[in-house]
């Protein structure tokens, strides 16, 4: 984790920066030194599919979906921390990188226990939402269907591991939009594990402000509100970007 | 042209891909002006016939004889379409394979039971570790995920099957 200083407040830095161009699928875009492969493109107006990517927080390359082809030699690089260079040449999307992006989404699929008829975010979670646009039909890959525990300890809202993709969304905002840093990802591979504090049950992280910026970043339906039923979580993404924006002006 | 040989089958699931296929309303009329339904749920036939040209599998496989009927019906059919999110992903089926199988038979038939608390075993099939996809059994051709699939995806799917085409769908969600 990088310390608070790192985290990007736009507004103020890219003023000062070179402006420079880049070449997205050929075609000249203009964007200024500092920025990454991510930014240049949406500037420009193009999509690159992304998960663990939310606006105001400082991107960490978890998920791996904004990977481009970068330079001639179609070399494989997260768009969100790669940053631009004078001339840098890109292909953002290629037959290559949507067979790379499917198969990102179906192991992610296959690794817990993601099951959308059920889930309180069916129909507003981004992971399902970019299976569907990336075409994933099927997973190739078998499923583990591990048994993950469900923290309800906490009185306003419920952490479901089955659910959780380790994007570090939640991590990130409760570090740098709030402040308190409650969560990290604990173990490695795949024993990675959300925790709180030391790990120990949410309701006992006396850090904790009860914000509730994790489950309103959080993708899937792993962070939600106590009390909703299935479909009825819709996360308020927007309302933590602005709130980022804000801290990121502040700073 | 002689009509096109389609069939349906019932595996671990709730018939709610069923209900959505019935869904298609006057869709059903131009399914059925193309396709003999030969074998399913909505039909009498006992047997799964041979030479079947389309099956669509509605559910996951849970138990011995899920898996012997999806091996029949995958040597009798010529496209295998997985209908559904159980039949592809186990959804709710596989909501138990954390937990092994006796001690969910316990749960439910003695301790869940208010009189005769015995594990059935006569005349049912004897449970699978863990709910699977179809895939991990046969061959599938075409996947159509959703809980249950749009009735609009199935017409689209099945009106193409029907005219000698696969066409995998666009845009469909699980879930």
């Amino acid at each position: 984790m990088p310390p608070l200083s790192a985290v990007r407040c736009e507004g103020v830095t890219s003023m000062a920066q070179k402006s420079i161009s880049i070449r997205i699928e050929g075609a000249l875009v203009p964007t200024r030194e500092g920025k990454t492969i991510l930014e240049a493109a949406r500037d420009a107006g193009r999509n690159i599919p992304t998960l663990c990517h939310l606006d105001g927080l400082h991107d960490v390359g978890a998920c791996r979906l904004c990977i481009v082809e970068v330079g001639g030699s179609g070399r494989l690089a997260p768009a969100c921390t790669t940053p631009v260079q004078e001339g840098l040449s890109v292909v953002i999307n290629s037959p290559k990188l949507s067979a790379y992006r499917r198969m990102i989404i179906e192991m992610l699929l296959a690794e817990r226990n993601h099951i959308c008829a059920v889930c309180v975010s069916n129909g507003h979670c981004e992971l399902q939402a970019l299976a569907a646009s990336l075409g994933v039909t099927s997973v190739r890959f078998p499923y583990r269907y591990p048994r993950m525990p469900v923290d309800l300890s906490q009185e306003r809202y419920v952490l479901d591991h089955n659910r959780c993709i380790l994007c570090s969304r939640c991590v990130r905002v409760c570090a740098e939009v709030e402040g308190v840093h409650v969560w990290d990802i604990m173990g490695r591979g795949i024993h990675s594990r959300l925790v709180s504090e030391l790990d120990q049950p949410w309701s006992e992280a006396g850090s904790c402000t009860r914000c509730g910026k994790c489950v309103q970043a959080c993708p899937t339906g792993a962070m939600a509100e106590k009390g909703r039923a299935v479909e009825e979580m819709v996360k308020r993404t927007d309302a933590v970007a602005l709130a980022a924006a804000r801290k990121g002006a502040e700073l | 042209m002689s009509k096109v040989k389609l069939a349906t089958i019932w595996l671990d699931g709730c018939a709610g891909c069923h209900m959505s296929l019935l869904d298609l309303d006057e869709g059903i009329l131009t399914v059925a002006q193309h396709a003999d339904l030969v074998y399913g749920p909505l039909v009498d036939a006992q047997e799964f016939p041979e030479g079947v040209d389309v099956t669509l599998v509605e559910g996951a496989v849970s138990s011995q004889e899920d898996a012997a009927r999806l091996r029949t019906v995958r040597a009798r059919t010529r496209v295998l379409v997985a209908l559904g999110d159980c039949s592809i992903t186990g959804n709710v089926p596989s909501m138990r394979n954390t937990v092994p199988v006796q001690q969910i038979l316990k749960r439910v038939y003695i301790e869940g039971a208010d009189s005769s608390p015995v594990i059935p075993s006569v005349g049912v099939p004897p449970l699978l570790p863990q709910a699977r996809p179809l895939h991990e059994f046969v061959k599938v051709d075409l996947h159509l995920p959703g809980c249950p699939p749009n009735p609009k995806a199935i017409f689209t799917v099945v009106g193409e099957l029907l005219q000698g085409r696969l066409t995998k769908p666009a845009e469909v969600k699980f879930g």
